[in-house]
């Protein structure tokens, strides 16, 4: 591979929560995320690893620390400016599918296009349906979200997040709710994208069969990065 | 480049809830037809009391003010006190050079008429029964011009009254009272004592009983001689100005330039206007709560699509919305269930006004007196759509400030 570059920069993060006591979610955390890397986050329940996520979604912006995206600190920025951030750079794939119920797949998939207003219409929804094809999803397109199975809603949500050709894909739990044959269909797409078109991915999982897969796995522990490596033959390598 | 995103999003969430919606907006169209019916009705109901106070009184009317005396001799130099009984000076309530007061006034700007008037007391006998009253001395051409009294006249004519010198035109009360009809005698007696035959040329009926019990008309010269007085003798002159509603504000100079009293038809009938106020007070109250309420109804709504959709604002939000597009998505659902109400209202309103005007209410009104308002059209719409606005601004703010992370960690 060439020189990496890397996508997001965490350097020396720590929030707390304050409810119902002070305590710290996490603590001191720094890493980076390259071009094209597969990276999951691995950790036992309340490890603070969806926490983290959360944090380098740009969505919780309550954080010490900086967090640098594609080059630019964006620790302090406001909410707006962080949406439009989001809206361009980012997709996210949750573990509750999260489709909007009363839209078809295809608007669901468009939506997020619509908003950045970088094209007409009509290459929008030409786009969408590429990318709903590459899920296998075309003949699905004009459906209502709420008429589809869990684990097509899970590929449409996938198709969503990819139609504004993101730097990072952000996914908490994306196969936590499916089952193994479509665990399997989803982990191939996600690991297609990195390589096809260089995306990177950040995922939160408890699936270790998922994690073993990637290229490579951060584990946390009560806030903390306590294993950091490259996984080569489903093993770990520090 | 700006997609309409925005709107179909909130198109989309209220297609989904047509029932919903509807309601809304039927509570919006209520309101507004409330608002506009009520308040037309109410202006339409000012404008037939007022025409029926035009119809016997002018705009301004000048007229001599009764004059208390003065002691002859003020306090001396010598600290005298001189005992003195202030009552009104017997001076006659006559206007003096009334021909160049009426030429000076008809050339002021927005003076539409100018007509001098001899006001009589008198008794109207017919045998032993007797009514008393004032009979009004007029050049009643003039008068007509000013008053229309032709479009209240029932009976006579107004030439009969010109070419017939003991002539007079009675209010159908009297006539009732003493039991005459057209081209019947009675005889009328001046409070300085003058006795006349008259004939009745006339009989009118203006709508308002007390007028109707009390006035007649007859010659400026008959009314002279019944004060005992020569052919200049006029006690008042009536003046019409363009907008009656700004009577008031000529009252200064036309006081200054004729050296007499002025006083405007507001003035003269101050009860009776501020009945009128309180009138449009309560219904313009009623129909703005009536509106507020309709408010509520958008509110409600917006609430519980909006506590119904929280997952969907946390993945709108995720996407890369910003709380001024979630604001921006329900603010234009609100304002598209007000738009709705609004035009539903219009076109409601102004079918009740068109069939209430044909229904008869009779006495002095006659037909109901709406009108097709414009104002209450326009300030209508105007409150209509910003009740709705506020209505979906409140929960759309709460809507915006939703914080996505909350959501997805549930």
């Amino acid at each position: 591979m060439n020189e990496k570059k890397a996508i997001l920069q965490a350097r020396q993060i720590g929030k707390y929560f304050h409810d119902p006591v002070t305590f710290k979610v996490l603590d001191n955390i720094s890493f980076e995320a390259y071009q094209g890397e597969f990276l999951t986050i691995v950790g036992k329940s309340g490890c603070g690893k969806s926490t983290l996520l959360y944090v380098l979604s740009t969505m919780d912006t309550d954080f010490e620390g900086e967090l640098w995206i594609d080059g630019q600190n964006i620790s302090r920025w406001s909410q707006d400016k962080l949406a439009l951030i989001r809206n361009e750079k980012i997709g996210f794939v949750f573990q509750f599918h999260y489709l909007l119920q009363e839209f078809s797949c295809l608007k669901n998939v468009m939506l997020p296009a619509m908003k950045l207003g970088k094209y007409s219409l009509e290459e929008i929804e030409h786009k969408a349906y590429e990318k709903l094809d590459l899920l296998g999803l075309k003949d699905q397109a004009l459906k209502p979200a709420s008429k589809l199975s869990g684990g097509q809603q899970q590929r449409v949500a996938i198709a969503r997040a990819l139609i504004n050709d993101p730097l990072i894909i952000m996914g908490d739990e994306p196969t936590g709710n499916l089952d193994s044959r479509n665990s399997k269909l989803v982990f191939d797409i996600l690991r297609d994208l990195t390589r096809t078109y260089h995306q990177t991915i950040i995922a939160v999982t408890h699936d270790n069969d998922f994690a073993k897969n990637s290229d490579r796995t951060i584990e946390m522990e009560d806030g903390k990065i306590i294993h950091d490596g490259f996984v080569r033959n489903g093993n770990i390598i520090v | 480049m700006r997609l309409p995103v925005n709107a179909e999003i909130a198109f989309t969430h209220l297609i989904t809830r047509k029932k919903q919606t509807l309601v809304a907006a039927m509570g919006v169209m209520i309101g507004i037809t409330v608002f506009i019916f009520l308040n037309s009705l109410m202006r339409g109901f000012d404008r037939s009391a007022n025409d029926s106070i035009f119809r016997t009184m002018p705009h301004i009317r000048i007229y001599k003010e009764d004059e208390i005396s003065k002691p002859l001799q003020e306090k001396n130099e010598k600290q005298e006190y001189v005992i003195v009984n202030p009552k009104i000076a017997n001076t006659t309530k006559n206007l003096i050079n009334p021909e160049q007061l009426i030429r000076i006034l008809k050339k002021q700007p927005d003076v539409v008429a100018v007509a001098p008037d001899v006001a009589v007391s008198v008794f109207y006998n017919n045998g032993e029964s007797q009514v008393n009253g004032i009979a009004s001395g007029v050049n009643i051409m003039e008068q007509n011009k000013m008053f229309n009294i032709e479009s209240f006249l029932l009976d006579g004519s107004l030439r009969e009254l010109e070419a017939t010198q003991n002539g007079i035109i009675l209010g159908v009360g009297i006539a009732e009272k003493l039991n005459v009809r057209l081209n019947d005698n009675i005889t009328i007696t001046s409070s300085k004592g003058k006795r006349k035959v008259m004939k009745i040329v006339g009989l009118f009926k203006s709508n308002n009983a007390a007028i109707d019990k009390s006035k007649s008309y007859i010659n400026v010269a008959m009314a002279q001689q019944l004060m005992n007085e020569r052919p200049t003798y006029v006690t008042d002159i009536f003046v019409n100005v363009k907008d009656p509603e700004k009577a008031a504000e000529y009252i200064a100079s036309f006081q200054q330039m004729t050296g007499y009293s002025a006083e405007d038809w507001k003035k003269a009938n101050e009860q009776i206007l501020a009945s009128y106020k309180i009138r449009a007070i309560m219904s313009f109250a009623i129909s703005v709560s009536i509106l507020l309420v309709a408010g509520f109804g958008i509110y409600n709504i917006l609430n519980m699509i909006i506590m119904e959709k929280l997952n969907d604002i946390a993945i709108l939000k995720a996407m890369g919305f910003p709380g001024v597009d979630v604001v921006r998505i329900f603010v234009m659902q609100a304002v598209i269930i007000g738009v709705m109400g609004v035009t539903l209202g219009l076109v409601l309103s102004t079918t009740v006004i068109t069939l209430m005007q044909k229904v008869y209410v009779g006495g002095d009104i006659g037909y109901f007196p709406v009108q097709y308002e414009s104002r209450y059209y326009i300030s209508g719409i105007v409150f209509g759509l910003a009740i709705s606005f506020a209505a979906g601004y409140i929960p759309a703010r709460k809507a915006a400030d939703v914080d996505p992370v909350s959501i997805f960690r549930k």
